[in-house]
């Protein structure tokens, strides 16, 4: 790096996160984006598949943990693996698309076969080999894996503490995002993937950001009905941003709706009073009408789960780093799994209204993201403001609390982002 | 081959992409049925739109949200209006009953908004129902060749 100041140089990474400010070299430098591939992607838990997305014998998906291809498969047992997606001869591939069902990888190069498990099975002409093959010895590279409420996490390294450790206390949030099914299991039904031209760690920051809603959401705004506005208005309002540890955080931006399965008496929202029109129709008892109608609408809060994964509001936010100024943006959509057919239609049809390309909310997101990264080449020695909230930060049982809009999930994940970087 | 229909067909579908790239959104809105239903899909195979994640799919309500979305100036991702170009052609009339019509054809559109000129090549399909002596659309599907792919924003009607 030859451009970099002399400021620049005298800090240490760990120096480049104080409590409340990060440096510009965490969104702007490649070595620093190469060392977090190494002591953060490859050193904690990372989320890859929600288990819907996998759901028979031989189903896989094809993702990424950092930069490196994975395959995420369930085998004849059910049990899932997630493996290296490199032939252990000349590392080619094994498996192409993002998700489908096989009964084995087989190299497209030169036919090295692999079972669902990743056991080497067996090579065309092992002649050549002299029986000296340790076929034992390369398989597929096969990760660690554990599942907590159907959501699958994976990592490479092995001596890391159990996942339902990792999550601690995000653990009864997740619990509460699932209530979204509303008694039917949450099912992955497509996403929108985009790109924008900036660090991962931006959009990390977004999903405990309710500061920009009102602003850079105010076209999406303008499209819904007066009383979904004004349940929308959390800023200023009676949320809380709550640091979880381990760089898990929650945002509550409506707190009548933490537990979807409470308050089922409240009246229904006219967005919703059709719907509930034609579950009725459809004979779903009230109660049960309520219980729908309430989950269409989704939960109050965004869980981030540090570093890749958020359960937002009604859907799975995941994150895949490119390279330093690259970075992929998954919004998954999330249906009730043989539920009634236009309550997930009413999911699918709030899913395209904010999310994906023609959006009325993520490009806005993304444009703004583009433009912190732009605005990030100016002032090298300059930081970015994480202090918002830190006033009003008090203890809770579960870590620390501020207002709605505080930064404080940001600091969390970067006090996680410092922990690993310096370990 | 009926070439008259192809004629009227093709200058109805020219007419509406000269309105989308002109930013004539009050026309456009008045271009179609009560229950025309305008879709963008992801998966390139797929049929049941109702029931899959598109990338739109806008009744009469959403296409005005849209349109009045486009022109506010509330959002910074049309802010500048991106401009927009696009060619339609290759029309082949897929079925006709004297009402309504459905035709098929291609659509290459070019998007240059700030510094970055982009490029969006589309199957588009039409359902025509006869009004007037000219068309309204029941339904019009864009499919775009790189749906599957990573997009950026689309701040504008394709």
């Amino acid at each position: 790096m030859t451009n970099k100041t002399d400021a620049q140089h005298a800090l240490t990474l760990g120096d480049r996160v104080q409590a409340d400010r990060v440096h510009t070299s965490l969104y702007t430098d490649p070595a620093i984006f190469e060392q977090e591939m190494d002591k953060v992607f490859s050193s904690t838990w990372v989320w890859v598949a929600h288990a819907s997305e996998i759901p028979e014998a031989g189903s896989y998906k094809n993702t990424y943990i950092g930069v490196q291809p994975v395959i995420v498969v369930r085998d004849r047992k059910q049990k899932v693996h997630v493996l290296l997606n490199r032939c252990r001869h000349r590392a080619a591939t094994v498996c192409e698309g993002k998700k489908g069902k096989t009964s084995s990888f087989v190299c497209p190069y030169h036919g090295w076969s692999y079972s669902l498990d990743g056991a080497l099975r067996g090579v065309p002409h092992p002649e050549s080999y002299a029986d000296q093959l340790e076929k034992g010895e390369l398989g597929l590279v096969s990760l660690r894996v554990e599942e907590y409420a159907g959501m699958i996490f994976a990592t490479m390294k092995n001596d890391i503490e159990p996942l339902v450790d990792y999550l601690g206390p995000a653990k009864k949030w997740m619990d509460l995002f699932m209530k979204q099914g509303a008694g039917y299991p949450i099912k992955v039904a497509g996403e929108h993937r985009f790109r924008f031209p900036g660090n991962w760690k931006i959009q990390l920051e977004n999903t405990t950001d309710a500061y920009h809603f009102p602003l850079v959401h105010k076209s999406f705004l303008s499209s819904v009905d007066k009383q979904t506005e004004e349940m929308l208005d959390f800023v200023g309002g009676s949320g809380y941003v709550e640091d979880l540890g381990n760089g898990h955080s929650v945002m509550v931006m409506i707190p009548q709706l933490i537990d979807l399965e409470e308050n089922l008496d409240a009246p229904i929202p006219a967005r919703f009073a059709e719907l509930a029109e034609e579950l009725r129709a459809e004979g779903h008892a009230d109660q049960e009408v309520r219980r729908i109608v309430r989950a269409v609408g989704g939960s109050g809060f965004n869980l981030n789960i540090f570093p890749n994964i958020a359960c937002s509001m009604a859907f799975f936010r995941v994150l895949q780093p490119i390279s330093v100024n690259e970075t992929e943006i998954h919004h998954a959509v999330i249906t009730m799994d043989g539920g009634p057919q236009v309550a997930n239609q009413a999911r699918l049809r709030l899913h395209e209204h904010f999310q994906g390309p023609m959006g009325f909310g993520t490009p806005d997101d993304s444009e703004a993201w583009e433009r912190v990264q732009k605005g990030a080449s100016a002032g090298k020695d300059l930081w970015i403001m994480l202090n918002r909230g830190l006033a009003g930060e008090k203890p809770t049982p579960d870590g620390r609390a501020s207002d709605v809009s505080a930064e404080t999930g940001m600091r969390a994940a970067y006090q996680q982002w410092k922990k690993l970087m310096t370990a | 081959m009926n070439t008259e229909l192809i004629t009227q067909v093709a200058a109805f579908i020219w007419q509406e992409a000269d309105m989308l790239d002109h930013g004539e959104y009050a026309q456009w809105l008045e271009s179609w049925t009560p229950d025309g239903l305008y879709i963008v899909p992801i998966d390139p195979e797929q049929t049941d739109f109702a029931n899959t994640l598109n990338y739109a799919y806008d009744n009469a309500e959403m296409r005005e949200k849209r349109v009045a979305r486009l022109g506010s100036g509330e959002s910074i991702s049309t802010s500048p209006v991106p401009r927009t170009v696009r060619d339609v052609s290759r029309f082949r009339v897929l079925s006709n009953d004297g009402t309504n019509v459905t035709v098929r054809c291609a659509q290459n559109l070019r998007e240059f908004r700030k510094d970055v000129l982009k490029h969006y090549t589309a199957d588009v399909s039409f359902e025509l129902v006869r009004s007037g002596g000219s068309f309204l659309i029941r339904r019009k599907v864009v499919r775009l060749i790189n749906s599957t792919d990573t997009l950026q924003g689309i701040g504008y009607i394709l």
